[in-house]
């Protein structure tokens, strides 16, 4: 009598589940090649994420040992990133349909600019299957679906070639019945960037019977669409959360904390609102910074509030200081107690803030712009009367210089020492030496 | 990182906060809505989460860069099913940096995604900002558990409903399941009517039952006040320098800021409320939280101040509702 010999377990990353699809359906022998793939590169259940997208595909996880993420349709290469991103270390399998090619094709096309290391298993049977085989970005022209009940219209998608030319490390195109397809899932896993498997398999539920297909008409349709089948892309890359790492090495960590120090005891005793308006690109807003920094460094509170049009370099740019001995907790402007107009731009953001004006304020003008009437008192700057030439880019600055040092709002030794501050300094200065000068 | 699409940004972001993470994402309005399913995954797969939203004014593209407080409702009802949320909302700059740390330890406390509701005023807007202001909050760690530690192993527990189970990470020596389908414990996806309906109402409970662990207000009482005024954010800044000019004035007012929004901080609006006659609700929408007070308080006479402009309501027009 012989001894009964103990087999050991086949190893695997299988549950003890049987798989939930149709009879005939190309899914289950896509897993299992993924199985035997993760075998043949002896990774343990949990080095493995399994990231499943939804339909049909989206049920695979479960019947596997390894870790899961199971998430929205469309989205899960959006996930499988993040976990890779952060855990580099780990194999990261997201395993969609073509329905989720579809939704998230956006994230397919930035997973292979990205080169982001994961595998992308796309099960691709040609329809929305779970839901009744409607058509989606894989279905051939002139196939039928319930919602292409005379033919569908659209040409397929082009997985491998799409990800391929925006930069995907690795892209295959094969089917369920591919005898090679562990080694190059196998190969997929093991690619450094990114790697799409484009696999076509049968959905028995709708797209056969609709259609009258089977394993010889999944040859017949990607010979008839000029499709190529095996490698079709694969290069060197760095992998994205690699790369991520090396690059912030080095990198400065942490906030950039500049603080002010008031030198003096604040001597303003109410709220005071301090406007410049111009042009985008006539530093305005440094012009009105020097202002506010110039309060703090005074011992006041300060605000300021800048209005441009989102183009940013064109069109007009308007700067909102207020400065108050109390905290600051509104910062509207109900009306300005100083206004700077500097440009034609400026003429037109300040109508508002003229009209709201009385003869206690102050409007400090450029020469030669027209503007509405207002009770305040208006001064006419003219840079063409200066012995120093002013550019215009630089006028704000040296109007604001000069409506400091006319109406004191605040120190004006404070804001020389703003101006003067940083890589512009000496050249703020003369500005602000030639805006005190300026007259009608 | 910059994702392709909010979608993208958030969907990363559960990701990794699955592997242990501490994760944030931001955006406007508009990205709130791209934001909107993944929101109800990080709720039914219990992904601590901080989600920041920046709001501007108007409904799709809106007034980009104008302010508004146009979301708040948004983000309460800003996905599938109508579970709870929480919402931390700073009026200051100082508060900002102060309640985003709070979100990160009520989202870690609740395994949820929670919403920190800033606005462009509060973004944009640069101010003097006292140091002392950014006062630190504690960030507790993230409850993990070894899967061997659990008797049977199970991802995910709702009963008793309500109570928050530590979370296991990914990359650690045993697998983790996460799903974001309705499940039972081990993150199988079910729909066993006797297993949805523990799930679905531990999801209520761990936010409902623990509201007085997520409130937070700043009252500001005075006796023998009539009117109570409310409001968060950049608004409760208006409504600070209204206070101190009324009272200036010799004008009697109380005011209370809600520094979170969700779940609505009944109890402390309700002991603010006590001996008040009149409520003035100020806010940058066309008066989406004043419907919270009347619902809270319907024998109060409740007035709304709303502004849907792009301008802030200004102290003056608040002062004109102090009776």
């Amino acid at each position: 009598m012989s001894t009964p010999i103990e087999l050991l377990p086949e190893p695997t990353l299988r549950t003890e589940s049987d798989y939930p699809f149709c009879p005939g359906c190309g899914h289950g022998p896509v897993l299992d090649a993924l199985n035997a793939a993760m075998v043949k590169l002896e990774l343990e259940p949990h080095e493995v994420v399994i990231v499943s997208d939804i339909g049909c595909a989206g049920l695979s996880d479960q019947y596997f040992a390894t870790s899961a993420f199971h998430g929205l349709h469309g989205r899960s290469i959006t996930y499988a990133t993040g976990i890779k991103l952060m855990r580099p270390d780990l194999t990261v399998v997201v395993i969609m349909g073509d329905g989720g090619t579809g939704i998230g094709g956006a994230h397919l096309l930035s997973a292979a600019r990205r080169n982001i290391g994961i595998t992308v298993l796309v099960l691709n049977n040609f329809n929305f299957g779970m839901t009744g085989g409607q058509h989606s970005t894989t279905t051939p022209e002139g196939f039928l679906t319930p919602t292409t009940p005379a033919g569908n219209l659209e040409a397929p998608l082009d997985i491998c070639a799409t990800v391929g030319v925006n930069g995907a490390a690795y892209s295959y195109r094969g089917t369920s019945f591919d005898a090679d397809l562990v080694d190059r899932i196998a190969e997929g896993i093991t690619t450094t960037g990114l790697a799409v498997l484009d696999v076509w398999d049968l959905c028995t539920a709708y797209f056969v019977p609709n259609n009258k297909f089977g394993r010889r008409q999944i040859d017949q349709t990607m010979e008839a669409l000029g499709l190529e089948s095996g490698v079709l892309y694969r290069k060197e890359t760095q992998e994205l959360a690699t790369a991520y790492r090396r690059l912030a090495e080095g990198q400065r960590e942490g906030l950039r904390v500049k603080t002010v120090t008031a030198s003096v005891a604040p001597t303003l005793e109410r709220r005071l609102h301090f406007v410049v308006a111009g042009s985008a690109g006539g530093r305005v807003r440094s012009a009105a910074r020097l202002v506010a920094l110039a309060a703090m460094r005074s011992g006041l509170w300060s605000a300021q509030r800048d209005d441009y049009p989102t183009t940013v370099k064109s069109g007009h740019s308007v700067s909102e200081v207020i400065i108050s001995p109390e905290e600051l907790h509104y910062s509207g402007i109900e009306h300005p107690d100083v206004l700077v107009v500097v440009s034609e731009d400026g003429v037109g953001k300040a109508g508002p803030y003229l009209e709201a004006m009385t003869d206690s304020d102050t409007v400090f003008v450029a020469a030669g712009l027209e503007h509405p009437v207002t009770e305040a008192q208006v001064i006419v700057l003219d840079p063409a009367q200066s012995d120093v030439r002013i550019p215009r880019a630089s006028l704000a600055l040296a109007m604001v210089a000069k409506a400091v040092h006319h109406t004191g709002v605040v120190p004006f030794d404070l804001f020389e020492e703003s101006a003067g501050e940083g890589g512009f300094g000496e050249k703020n200065l003369a500005l602000v030496a030639a805006g005190i000068e300026l007259s009608d | 990182m910059q994702g392709e699409d909010e979608i993208a940004s958030i969907g990363m972001c559960i990701g990794a906060a699955m592997t242990g993470a501490r994760a944030m994402t931001a955006t406007s309005g508009p990205g709130v809505s791209l934001y909107s399913e993944n929101i109800g995954l990080a709720i039914m797969g219990e992904v601590p989460l901080v989600i920041v939203d920046v709001q501007r004014l108007g409904p799709s593209t809106g007034a980009a860069t104008t302010t508004a407080q146009g979301d708040v409702q948004f983000v309460r009802w800003g996905t599938g099913g109508g579970f709870p949320i929480i919402a931390l909302c700073p009026s200051t700059i100082g508060e900002c940096y102060t309640l985003t740390m709070k979100a990160f330890d009520l989202a870690e406390r609740f395994r949820c995604p929670v919403f920190l509701m800033a606005d462009k005023e509060l973004a944009l807007t640069m101010r003097t900002v006292d140091a002392d202001d950014y006062k630190s909050v504690a960030v507790r760690q993230r409850p993990v558990i070894d899967p061997d530690d659990l008797d049977p192993p199970m991802e995910y527990r709702y009963e008793p409903a309500g109570e928050v189970v530590p979370m296991q990470l990914y990359g650690g020596k045993h697998p983790v399941r996460f799903t974001g389908s309705a499940h039972d414990q081990e993150a199988y996806i079910t729909k066993k009517p006797g297993i949805l309906g523990p799930l679905n109402r531990h999801l209520i409970d761990k936010i409902d039952n623990h509201v007085d662990e997520i409130s937070l207000v700043k009252t500001d009482l005075e006796d023998g006040a009539n009117t109570l005024l409310l409001s968060y954010g950049v608004t409760a800044g208006s409504m600070r320098e209204a206070v101190a000019r009324a009272r200036a004035e010799g004008t009697k007012v109380s005011a209370i800021t809600l520094q979170s929004l969700w779940p609505v901080p009944e109890r402390e609006i309700m002991a603010a409320a006590s001996g008040i006659e009149r409520i003035v609700v100020a806010e940058l929408n066309p008066g989406l939280y004043l419907r919270e007070l009347e619902r809270l308080l319907p024998d109060t006479e409740i007035v709304g101040i709303s502004r849907i402009d792009g301008v802030l309501i200004p102290p003056t027009q608040m002062l004109e509702a102090i009776v």
